[in-house]
């Protein structure tokens, strides 16, 4: 406790950092779920293959060392696009095998849930056989050099990274589904399938395009948890996934900008949780205050919002 | 109704197989000893270990210390000693009536049990047998706690590691303020809490204490804590890929001071990790000894490579000195396992892994841990952490 002042900047910054790689894991959850009232637990997979994509995109050009100047640029925008590309295929596909089948014979939601549950088993395998049980380190593509300092706390590049493309994209996304015919497609099959369907959507298409773009948010997170951690493994998606999960949840499951609160939220209660009550208390201090939101505002902090959303 | 029968049928003819196969097993083995056993100028000793089955491999490099020792004892010595190997295939279910077998072959002493697990099975029935047993490899604390008075192990115990951790702290390295962590494992925690009560007793300070989630992508509230407690050296009790996300975090956040874990993370895989560059000023402290720096250490390999064809493997060097305390004894004159067990509870034996002397609970002094520091992609031996903090 007596350490606990000066870990207070230092703490923003960290649980921002976190929170951004999490904002972005819950927006897959948030979209998937505002159109089908499905938690898509395979979710976890779509960013653990990101990491792999991205990864072996490093490997394949042969980056062992941090780029400086347009090739830092060339290379990023390399591994973000594998990422996306590998995460929003993933995420489709899991789509097509193991939830469109079921949506077909009108299965029950518990039978989605399983299948769900088995898709992430299977990719979980896979790459752990193919791949091996142990970390995966990545080269260090981005020198972790201090920018600035806001308090007592330093911001590194990868900090600003991190940040500034996760707000990057949910800006875009924002703008993409509120702004756009193929969003207002997605608004309206959140708001009401049937209706949108009599009304001329095409639901199959809608529901593909929101796995699609969950999957590229995925990506998105799998390529920043590379540049600002370094390592994957075949599970590297379980925890972040959970956490993804939680902070849908905290801001409000199936509202795109209340992925982006609760996410940074997420980050901070669980910083500021470890800062005041040591590491062991974290996870029981992010929980209690998700319970706490839930029992005061039983539909997150911003509400279940994507449905009610006009045209 | 004819289906159990059937299985009901089955069932005692295919214990009675195994039992088959066991005795088998345990005939062939055994083979060697027996036609020794009643000549005046021979004594007996076992090894006690998995020979077969999923964890062999350990069992076979002790094995191969264990007949080296007895190979190049038999060169010089009058009293001819043979070897008899008892195969426990690492599985405490057989090994009481291995231990059985040790006392009806009439052994004096015996190299094992090579597992913590079996150790406590056939302990007790070697005990009331009356013959010395040394292990090269099972580090189970309770082990020494049990009051037997045949019983030795010449490796320091999971429980050594933290006291030798924390006198390597405060001793060689000078650091007074420091971090420990753990992963909240029973192995981790269990040594990061004697690290913990150790410190005090050294003259130094626990400035932070702090328990993380080994799966936790994110250590931002443990990294900021040690680093506003000012501690000069971060103690981890775990296992290697936690200690690398840990250590990479650190240095990111700016630390520079020293690293120091257990034999979890006595893994290059800490290093690749964590980075290179991060990984200096890195340590991990270990019941296992690299033997190849010394004269002695580097006759014993070039012996080993020769006779197996085979370097020698993890705990080789501990089943040739484990073999060779026991034959110190019997080259003094003592055949008998009471004889040998006095003998060695009262001698030191200069061994290629260590000085071997035993307290009076069996293990061995001074804890035998030692610490390793991180070079290039890999670690180097520093030695025992008694002589380096002595």
């Amino acid at each position: 406790m007596h350490n606990f002042v000066s870990q207070i900047w230092p703490s923003i910054v960290d649980g921002t950092t976190t929170g951004a790689i999490y904002a972005l894991m819950a927006l897959g959850y948030t979209l998937v779920y505002g159109v089908l009232r499905l938690i898509n637990f395979a979710h976890s997979e779509v960013f653990m293959v990101g990491t792999f994509a991205s990864l072996f995109t490093l490997h394949a050009l042969h980056i062992n060392y941090a780029p400086g100047g347009i090739e830092a640029i060339g290379v990023f925008a390399a591994i973000t696009i594998a990422a996306m590309a590998a995460s929003g295929l993933v995420a489709v596909g899991v789509e097509y095998v193991a939830y469109r089948p079921l949506r077909k014979r009108n299965s029950s939601s518990l039978a989605n849930l399983i299948s769900a549950i088995g898709m992430s088993f299977f990719l979980q395998e896979v790459f752990a056989l193919r791949y091996g049980r142990d970390l995966i380190p990545f080269p260090r593509i981005l020198l972790k050099n201090v920018l600035f300092h806001i308090g007592n706390a330093e911001v590194r590049s990868d900090m600003v990274l991190v940040v500034g493309s996760a707000l990057v994209m949910m800006f875009i996304l924002d703008r993409f589904v509120n702004g756009t015919r193929l969003g207002r497609g997605i608004r309206a099959v959140a708001q009401d399938a049937s209706t949108a369907v009599l009304m001329g959507v095409n639901i199959d298409r809608v529901i593909t395009l929101t796995f699609l773009l969950g999957g590229i948010m995925a990506g998105v997170a799998a390529m920043l948890y590379g540049t600002f951690y370094e390592v994957t493994q075949y599970n590297i998606g379980f925890v972040i996934g959970i956490k993804g999960f939680t902070a849908a949840v905290l801001g409000g499951i199936g509202n795109i900008r209340g992925a982006l609160v609760g996410g940074f939220a997420l980050g901070l209660v669980e910083t500021f949780g470890g800062a005041i009550f040591t590491a062991q208390w974290i996870d029981v201090v992010a929980f209690s205050v998700l319970v706490l939101v839930l029992l005061f505002r039983p539909t997150g902090i911003l509400g279940e919002s994507l449905q009610r959303a006009r045209a | 109704m004819a289906i159990s029968k059937v299985r009901e049928a089955a069932l005692p003819s295919l214990l009675a197989a195994s039992g088959l196969i066991a005795a088998a097993c345990g005939s062939s083995g055994s083979s060697g000893s027996s036609a020794t056993t009643n000549a005046p100028s021979g004594v007996s000793i076992g090894f006690f270990g998995a020979l077969t089955g999923p964890n062999a491999q350990l069992g076979i490099n002790i094995d191969d210390g264990v007949k080296l020792a007895v190979q190049q004892y038999d060169g010089k010595a009058g009293l001819k000693v043979s070897l008899v190997n008892l195969d426990s295939q690492g599985d405490p279910s057989q090994a009481p009536q291995l231990a059985q077998k040790a006392i009806s072959d009439k052994l004096v002493a015996l190299v094992g049990p090579a597992f913590s697990g079996e150790s406590l099975v056939a302990d007790p029935i070697l005990e009331q047998g009356q013959i010395v047993s040394v292990t090269p490899s099972a580090t189970n604390p309770a082990l020494a706690t049990k009051g037997w008075k045949f019983w030795h192990r010449i490796v320091g115990n999971d429980n050594a590691q933290g006291p030798a951790g924390a006198e390597f702290i405060v001793k060689k390295l000078g650091d007074t303020k420091v971090a420990v962590i753990d992963d909240q494992s029973a192995y981790g925690q269990g040594i990061a809490n004697i690290v913990r009560q150790t410190i005090p007793t050294l003259g130094g300070q626990v400035v932070t204490s702090q328990s993380v989630d080994p799966n936790a992508p994110d250590y931002s509230s443990t990294v900021n804590a040690i680093q506003s407690s000012g501690a000069t050296a971060v103690y981890y009790g775990g296992y290697y890929d936690a200690a690398g996300r840990l250590l990479k975090q650190l240095r990111d956040a700016g630390y520079q001071g020293a690293f120091i874990s257990d034999d979890g993370s006595l893994d290059p895989k800490l290093i690749s990790t964590a980075g290179t560059a991060e990984s200096t000023n890195t340590y991990a402290t270990c019941a296992c000894g690299d033997v190849s720096g010394t004269p002695a250490g580097a006759a014993f390999v070039k012996a080993y490579q020769s006779a197996f064809n085979t370097a020698p493997g993890t705990y080789s060097a501990e089943g040739y000195d484990a073999a060779n305390v026991i034959l110190a004894a019997i080259k003094a004159g003592n055949t008998t396992s009471t004889a040998i067990n006095s003998y060695i509870n009262s001698h030191s034996y200069s061994g290629i892994t260590k000085t071997i002397t035993f307290t009076s609970t069996g293990d061995i002094q001074g804890g035998g841990i030692y610490v390793y520091q991180t070079s290039g992609t890999g670690f180097k031996s520093l030695g025992l952490v008694s002589k380096l903090v002595g």
